[in-house]
């Protein structure tokens, strides 16, 4: 007699009357595939944990951003917002669909040159830019975004020892109605702190101010918000005309879309509650498109969009290594990710599902990472399918931050895959290994040797 | 574990405490286990039936068993006396 599919044996009392507004159960199918290969024959090649990350989807959504903005405003240019994810084969794809770079360190910079970006496209953020990364950017004709007086004056010194125009724009930080207010970056715009910059740029004319710059925040749910901030930066660039009889080239709205994640404490599902491209392709280019400029000198729109570009591109493989009962009779599932590589679930709640056939019976759990550390929880509170140790689940939303943010803390970091366009898998980040690690670490002599 | 003689259950893992009012759910292993705990069937017993009918080893259902029937005593659905046959 054939076997039947074991299932580990659940039983939940019912609460007739009590309403859940979230629902009672979130799966009602595994998903065994990605971008036809099983995620089981993934794990079997390259490990688990394992990150994976989708051509096609990366691919599908820059054009879905591209659409929403060139069809609203004639001049648009993406830059790929390297933090966000800088491993090089996912820098190259922005680049190939046409993105310019913004990086916002000297090892950002020198990745993106590496990559192949020519230094006029590269826009260079950031409040830590060294000596020798302003000189480089200086030479290679960068798009510099001034951040603060001290790198104002330090610019200003490089260009007449360099005997170079430096390309800059301000950063401006402004009250958009939103809550934070970004005021650590850049200038601020109601105090007449970027006037300030402004005019000490034109009055002594070293620098070339080709661009305004803001980036508003970051995970924004309100497009109204980058209306505002681009009404005010296209007063600024037309005041400055009018003044300085000077034509701003471009106005870069930084980052910040929200991404189909779902924030903790959110009522909504990230999916019903995340604004589409259109609506905030709408509110910026309706704000610059009556600001008043001339037609044949409107700025060039820059977007550094990161987070609402990748995060669906990526998904986590993980396995379950244990299940346990809580003290107050609650499951818990240890996973072999934690937050060490999944940084986000600190401010996420991730959607999980398993990867394998399961029945209708659920139960709340508590997902545990497998560091051996207090903090390390992945979902505090999740309706899941009974699992059992070996079983795989994946991880959705994740391309955004994680690569970049990841600690090599208690564990190594795992490998890397990219699905291309026609489903054949690449690795493109190896699992560490225990040299990775060591390959900077020097023992003193005196230290090599112990008796115990 | 000895389970209250007077749960009704039905084929579909509804379990129901007439003594309490309380209504549960399980799944069909979990109701197997149930029914087999209400003909007094002890844990070597239910283990072999399980390991005999399911994909599983003795070793890797001990823990789920005797994590389930410490859920049912927590659910109140035990009726307190220690495990043995009639």
């Amino acid at each position: 007699m054939k076997k039947l599919q074991y299932e580990r044996p659940v039983i939940q009392r019912l609460n007739v009357g009590v309403m859940n507004k979230f629902g009672n159960k979130t799966e009602y199918s595994p998903v065994k595939h990605i971008e036809g290969n099983t995620v089981k024959s993934l794990i079997e090649k390259f490990g688990s944990p394992l990150f994976v990350i989708s051509e096609r989807i990366i691919r599908e959504t820059f054009k879905d951003a591209n659409r929403a903005f060139k069809t609203r405003y004639p001049r648009v240019q993406f830059a790929w917002s390297y933090k966000t994810n800088y491993l090089n084969a996912i820098c190259n794809v922005f680049h190939q669909e046409g993105s310019w770079a913004e990086v916002v360190s000297g090892f950002e910079y020198h990745k993106a040159l590496k990559n192949g970006v020519p230094g006029t496209k590269i826009i260079f953020n950031g409040p830590d830019k060294s000596e020798a990364d302003l000189k480089l950017a200086i030479e290679k004709n960068s798009l510099i975004h001034i951040d603060h007086l001290d790198e104002l004056y330090l610019i200003k010194e490089l260009a007449v020892e360099m005997k170079k125009r430096p390309r800059v724009a301000i950063r401006i930080n402004m009250d958009t109605g939103v809550y934070p207010m970004w005021d650590r970056f850049g200038f601020n715009y109601e105090n007449g702190q970027a006037w300030d910059a402004i005019n000490k740029i034109m009055l002594n004319d070293k620098m070339d101010l080709v661009g305004l710059h803001s980036h508003i925040g970051t995970f924004m749910l309100a497009p109204s918000a980058y209306g505002v901030a681009a009404k005010k930066l296209s007063d600024l660039a037309l005041e400055i005309k009018k003044k300085y009889k000077k034509n701003i080239q471009y106005i870069d709205m930084g980052g910040g879309f929200a991404s189909k994640n779902t924030l903790k404490g959110s009522y909504l599902q990230g999916i019903d509650s995340t604004p589409s491209f259109d609506q905030f392709a709408e509110a910026i280019t309706t704000s610059i498109l009556n600001a008043g400029f001339v037609e044949n000198e409107l700025p060039l729109l820059i977007l550094e969009t990161g987070r609402a570009l990748i995060d669906e591109a990526g998904y986590l493989l993980g396995t379950v290594i244990s299940n346990k009962r809580l003290s107050d009779g609650r499951r818990a599932t240890i996973m072999d990710f934690g937050v060490n590589i999944l940084f986000t679930s600190f401010w996420y709640d991730h959607k999980i599902s398993p990867a394998q056939e399961f029945s209708r019976y659920t139960e709340d759990a508590v997902i545990y990472g497998p560091l051996c550390m207090n903090i390390d929880v992945i979902r505090e509170n999740v309706t899941l399918p009974p699992m059992k140790r070996d079983d795989h689940v994946i991880v959705h939303t994740v391309g955004a931050y994680n690569m970049t943010q990841w600690m090599q803390f208690i564990a190594l970091r795992p490998a890397v895959v990219m699905i291309d366009t026609q489903e054949k898998v690449h690795l493109i980040r190896s699992r560490e290994t225990l040299a990775s690690i060591e390959g900077n670490e020097i023992i003193p002599r005196y230290l090599e040797k112990f008796k115990l | 574990m000895r389970l209250k003689k007077n749960l009704a259950l039905s084929d579909s893992g509804f379990v129901f405490d007439p003594s309490t009012g309380d209504s549960f759910s399980t799944n069909p292993i979990g109701l197997e286990i149930v029914k087999m705990l209400q003909t007094g069937k002890d844990a070597d017993e239910i283990k072999a039936q399980v390991v005999k009918t399911y994909l599983i080893d003795e070793v890797g259902f001990e823990k789920d068993y005797y994590d389930f029937v410490n859920t049912l005593t927590k659910l109140k659905l035990s009726d307190g006396s220690p495990e043995k046959k009639d």
